[in-house]
């Protein structure tokens, strides 16, 4: 029990970052990214060729956030210069790299059994798999969550911000809108390749379907760390996403040990999504209900 | 000042909807103008004032703003000399950021914005003073969100983000269309203390005439996408309802059959 709890949470520490990129893009840029399903596996594809190729774990990392930087960009011109909307801009650019994962890794699957990765140094301290992980995604999201912080409360993070709420003022102030929304794309998807790179080095595995339905558990991460713990204030909003994206793993993990079965993981997942999103929807459903009923009254 | 020059902007151009807009506008507004510019729906106001800001591209013509051309220069690059308020309370300011962040990113208007804190303690007090100048306590509300006040707040406050640092030209695109009477009176007042305490330059589009009269040194007439009316100076002051609508008659051959314009 105790083993399937600590594995969730090391999961969605892992997931975590993943989640804020797309809370850059979802709720930040007001921009329902779709890139990320395929930033995923290129920095999990990056990472694992990398190790393979007897590269430091570290670099490995670093080099998959210069790759998801890259495909972020590419969505990014798609939708700025080349007036693509930004759906399709994200779909193209997932499709694509596809095929440049494949190239990437030379194969569908590429293990990593005897490569060197970032929890081993924590696991020669004498921490299990599971700790080793909880303790690297804790300094990964902690450093994360500071330099965000401290990112968009700068000039340039402030206009940024400004963009998803409204292009119109941010353009009449002065800043080109295109910039501010390419950098903020290129952003989210260097974070979801560094998640999508520590996640494989953590399972020991890359494999292209990786990222299949990742944007929709990056949503449902969001959407339960917003009900849960919304606050006010930034610093608050971004650790309520690593909270939802752990919640999220922990009731996955509690799912399945219910007994349903792992193939209907993604239904359940969009399922959840779909209420979730729905919510507001519902709530003035059952109030225009109420006022009516007691009109009758 | 500003020079417009032979403009020409036809929307939809080759479909059943196409509407020329603007057809061969120039107009030349001095230093320390204050125009107001009126006339019916489609007339061609608010397509001259977004022209003049780079909102689209136009089809013929030339702006020169202050010696330099800005025929050719993309929206973002224009706002560094322009301030802009617009007709939509809600197009003005960032509704999920606070009154101090919107101020902060009109203050720096113009400027590189780099990795420096988006807002320090020193402009803090300059926007809680200038704020006081609007009348409207806002000065005690800095950190509340721009979504939270009325459509008459955010358009003081769009005024004063757009005059914050002091722009060459100010563009009023009916920037009291959507308020109540009240209010709309109010906001006015608030445009004509800012623009004569700073000596500004302003274009202020409107569809009340009675506004059109009182506000302004000048006052331009618009209709079918041509200016068919420039008054200035002494003609301005004499000018009244009954001698604009007499005079549009003529000029026009059409009666300025309006209600928004005649009876608000």
């Amino acid at each position: 029990m105790l083993q399937i709890i600590t594995g969730a949470i090391s999961l969605g520490l892992l997931w975590a970052i993943m989640t804020i990129g797309v809370y850059i893009t979802y709720r930040i840029l007001n921009i329902a990214d779709l890139t990320v399903e395929g930033s995923i596996t290129m920095g999990a594809a990056i990472a694992a060729k990398a190790l393979t190729g007897g590269v430091n774990p570290y670099l490995a990392i670093i080099l998959a956030f210069f790759g998801g930087m890259l495909a972020g960009l590419f969505t990014g011109i798609l939708h700025t210069k080349l007036k693509i909307p930004a759906l399709l801009s994200g779909i193209l650019t997932m499709i694509a790299l596809y095929s440049v994962n494949l190239r990437i890794m030379g194969t569908s699957n590429l293990s990593l059994i005897r490569a060197e990765t970032v929890y081993m140094p924590f696991q020669a301290m004498g921490l299990n798999q599971n700790n080793a992980a909880i303790v690297v995604g804790l300094i990964c999201v902690s450093i994360l969550v500071a330099i965000l912080y401290w990112f968009f409360g700068t000039e340039i993070g402030s206009v940024i911000r400004a963009t998803g709420n409204n292009p119109h003022m941010v353009r009449a102030q002065g800043v080109n809108t295109d910039l501010t929304i390419v950098i903020g794309l290129v952003l989210s998807n260097g974070l979801v390749a560094v998640s999508g790179g520590l996640i494989a080095q953590s399972q020991r595995f890359a494999d292209i379907q990786m990222g299949t339905g990742s944007i929709v558990i990056g949503l449902a991460s969001v959407i339960i760390g917003e009900v849960l713990f919304s606050r006010n204030g930034f610093l608050s909003k971004l650790i309520s996403l690593v909270l939802g994206a752990v919640i999220y793993r922990v009731i996955i993990a509690f799912v399945l040990k219910l007994g349903m079965p792992a193939n209907d993981l993604k239904l359940f997942t969009a399922i959840t999504v779909a209420i979730a999103l729905a919510l507001p929807i519902f709530k003035e459903y059952l109030q225009t209900l109420k006022k009516s009923s007691m009109g009758v009254d | 000042m500003l020079i417009v020059n032979g403009l020409y902007k036809t929307f939809n151009s080759g479909t059943c909807n196409q509407k020329e807009a603007l057809i061969n506008t120039s107009i030349h507004v001095r230093q320390g103008d204050f125009i107001s510019i009126i006339g019916g729906n489609g007339a061609g106001k608010s397509t001259l004032l977004n022209c003049i800001a780079g909102v689209y591209p136009i089809d013929r013509g030339s702006i020169v703003i202050e010696n330099t051309d800005v025929t050719n220069l993309p929206e973002h690059k224009r706002a560094t000399v322009l301030g802009r308020v617009f007709q939509d309370p809600m197009m003005g300011t960032a509704s999920n950021m606070g009154i101090e962040e919107n101020l902060a990113l009109a203050y720096r208007r113009g400027k590189k914005r780099g990795l420096s804190w988006g807002i320090s303690n020193k402009e803090r007090s300059l926007y809680k003073e200038q704020l006081k100048t609007l009348g409207l306590g806002l000065e005690e509300r800095m950190t509340t969100k721009v979504g939270l006040l009325s459509n008459g707040q955010r358009q003081a406050l769009t005024l004063l983000m757009a005059t914050l640092k002091k722009p060459k030209l100010l563009l009023l695109d009916e920037h009291t269309a959507a308020l109540d009477p009240k209010t709309a009176k109010k906001v006015l007042e608030i445009t004509d203390q800012i623009i004569k305490e700073h000596n500004l330059t302003a274009m202020m589009v409107t569809h009340n005439m009675r506004d059109a009269i009182k506000h302004g040194n000048r006052l331009i007439m618009m209709h079918e996408g041509q200016i068919i009316l420039d008054i200035n100076g002494e003609d301005k002051k004499k000018l009244t309802v009954e001698v604009l609508l007499d005079r549009f008659g003529k000029v026009s051959g059409e009666e300025f059959a309006n209600d928004r314009a005649l009876l608000s």
